[in-house]
């Protein structure tokens, strides 16, 4: 168990050196931070609310903005070990293909964390100007990270299964947007139209993230919620482990 | 330490390995050998643990790859094909993270990086990115990962591809040195590195084993091994090519070349003569014509020849199709 944990930590330690040691990191979290700060205050009217929250004019943007900027974190994770044919030296040091998906999956998820972190400056804006419900804020927060962690799921199962970053990004961007749309009630309501069937219509929007980050944005720390996001998470990666077997399968 | 059982491996309908079984055993060299897309590198990705087998096994040190992977993968270092390295990382910064991967912990992986960073010459580029290496340096930054856990096996493939005439010549010297203690697995192309560093070689065509033994063994197979090769000075071509063919020890006579100045030939001996009965019988039949012999030597046999005699024929058939 301990010597699994080392492997697990020694890939992600080498993941997170990667994405510094490249410009990858700094540009991720600088455009992150000016699209987090434009939306906030440009766009979502933080001033003009008049209100001491941060769930309509911070945490509603970060589905979209994730929708983008995950799939972008997450396309290289495989397919770089499978253009370089690193993978081929991965998978073959003492460690179990899950060490590897687990390891990376954590440095790219933990880097993320950093980038939410350093949002901080809006926290405290808020406190400064009026007094609001930190715990609102907190769940709200862990929300985010719970949906970045769940779009970063699929980036690493889209990146298993091609070379080709850019096919990975797309693909997982359009996983991720349905994910996002599947909920919204124009889809719903079209999906009512067509099928006719409302148990389809519930089982997709069941599918939706908007929901269960709505309510974790309002403060509603469910377990439901929670475990809704991390069973999309465990399902995803078990998919990338079983993508990566059919590739050494042949 | 290997041992290999009726291995095979099929991609959907094509057979890439075809019931292959050897062992090597510590202090052995097996040299790979075979044309391109032959099976090697799929082989050594299935001894290696990094596809599994369709059929067949292979046991690393008692451990067998699928059903106790993490064991037998100990045991094994392991340069692939192309030796891929990542790019983003410095060459120190890399065989650290190798090492920590193979469990080699605090002083002594230090003193493990110190090592094969001198056994594979990489000092000079010790802080470099592997982006910016050349084509060498990053093949042996390569090689120092598979050997920095001192390993019992490794697993070569291609180790000297796209090395410059006295790097091959240092990495075939490694080879041979390591191999006194180890069990060695290297595939190649380049017939002259089997006869440099193996004590043993299996030739692989279309997935299959068409060969196997020591290097003398194998070129005792090549046509011309056992023959006499000699260059008379000032003598005609047919008076030489006649007396040969009389002699009791020879089967057939070949002249190589003629002009004025000499003949070349080439005398193939009988199936029952002993070794050097030819050349003996030769030198004396010299002695009676008075010939000046300016060279006489008795062939090996050739390994490229023994190569090509056994996977040519076919290959060229598939590529008429």
């Amino acid at each position: 168990m301990n010597s699994s944990l080392a492997n697990i930590w020694t890939i992600s330690k080498r993941e997170l050196a990667g994405y510094f040691a490249s410009p990858v990191a700094y540009v991720f979290i600088v455009i992150f931070l000016l699209l987090t700060g434009f939306f906030t205050f440009m766009v979502g009217g933080f001033f003009e609310r008049g209100e001491a929250s941060l769930t309509m004019s911070f945490f509603v943007w970060h589905p979209w903005l994730y929708l983008f900027l995950v799939p972008a974190v997450g396309m290289r994770l495989w397919s770089e070990e499978r253009r370089l044919g690193t993978i081929e030296l991965l998978l073959t040091m003492p460690i179990t293909a899950w060490q590897a998906i687990l390891g990376k999956f954590l440095a790219s998820w933990l880097f993320l964390g950093l980038a939410l972190a350093l949002t901080f400056p809006v926290v405290m804006t808020v406190n400064y100007l009026g007094n609001p419900d930190n715990g609102v804020i907190f769940s709200g927060y862990v929300g985010s990270l719970m949906l970045a962690g769940a779009y970063l799921s699929i980036g690493c199962m889209t990146s298993a299964m091609t070379r080709n970053q850019v096919i990975s990004f797309i693909v997982s961007v359009v996983i991720c947007l349905f994910l996002i749309l599947a909920g919204w009630p124009p889809v719903t309501r079209m999906l009512e139209i067509v099928s006719e069937s409302p148990r389809l219509v519930e089982i997709v929007a069941a599918f939706s993230v908007m929901t269960h980050f709505d309510a974790l944005q309002r403060g509603v720390l469910d377990t439901n919620d929670l475990i809704f996001f991390a069973s999309m998470i465990v399902f995803s990666l078990f998919t990338t482990s079983v993508i990566i077997r059919g590739h050494r399968a042949g | 330490m290997i041992n290999v059982q009726h291995l095979s491996k099929a991609f959907g309908p094509k057979l890439a390995v075809n019931n292959v079984s050897f062992t090597v055993e510590r202090g052995e060299v097996l040299g790979f050998l075979g044309p391109n897309g032959a099976g090697k590198s799929t082989t050594m990705r299935m001894l290696t643990g990094f596809i599994p087998p369709s059929s067949g096994r292979v046991l690393v040190g008692g451990h067998d790859m699928v059903e106790d992977p993490i064991p037998a993968k100990r045991l094994i270092g392991y340069l692939p094909e192309n030796a891929p390295a990542y790019t983003d990382m410095t060459v120190y910064g890399f065989l650290n993270f190798a090492a920590e991967l193979r469990g080699v912990q605090g002083d002594a992986r230090k003193k493990a990086v110190y090592r094969v960073v001198e056994t594979c010459f990489l000092d000079a580029v010790l802080h470099q990115s592997v982006e910016t290496l050349s084509k060498g340096y990053r093949h042996r930054t390569c090689f120092a990962q598979a050997i920095i856990h001192d390993p019992d096996i490794l697993v070569l493939d291609e180790p000297t591809d796209g090395l410059d005439p006295n790097q091959k010549h240092e990495v075939r010297g490694l080879i041979r040195r390591m191999g006194e203690k180890k069990a060695i697995i290297f595939s190649t192309h380049i017939l002259e590195e089997v006869e440099a560093a193996c004590t043993r070689a299996i030739i692989i065509d279309r997935g299959q084993i068409v060969a196997n033994g020591t290097p003398v063994e194998l070129k005792q197979r090549s046509d011309v091994a056992g023959a006499v090769c000699l260059r008379i000075a000032k003598v005609a071509a047919a008076v030489v090519s006649q007396k040969l063919a009389q002699l009791p020890t020879a089967r057939k006579s070949a002249v190589l070349k003629e002009d004025a100045a000499a003949v070349t030939a080439r005398v193939f001996p009988q199936p029952n003569c002993r070794n050097g009965e030819l050349a003996v019988s030769i030198s004396d039949l010299a002695l009676r014509e008075g010939w000046k012999i300016e060279e006489l030597h008795t062939e090996e046999g050739r390994l490229d020849e023994v190569f090509r005699s056994i996977t040519l024929p076919d290959t060229t058939k598939e590529e008429r199709k």
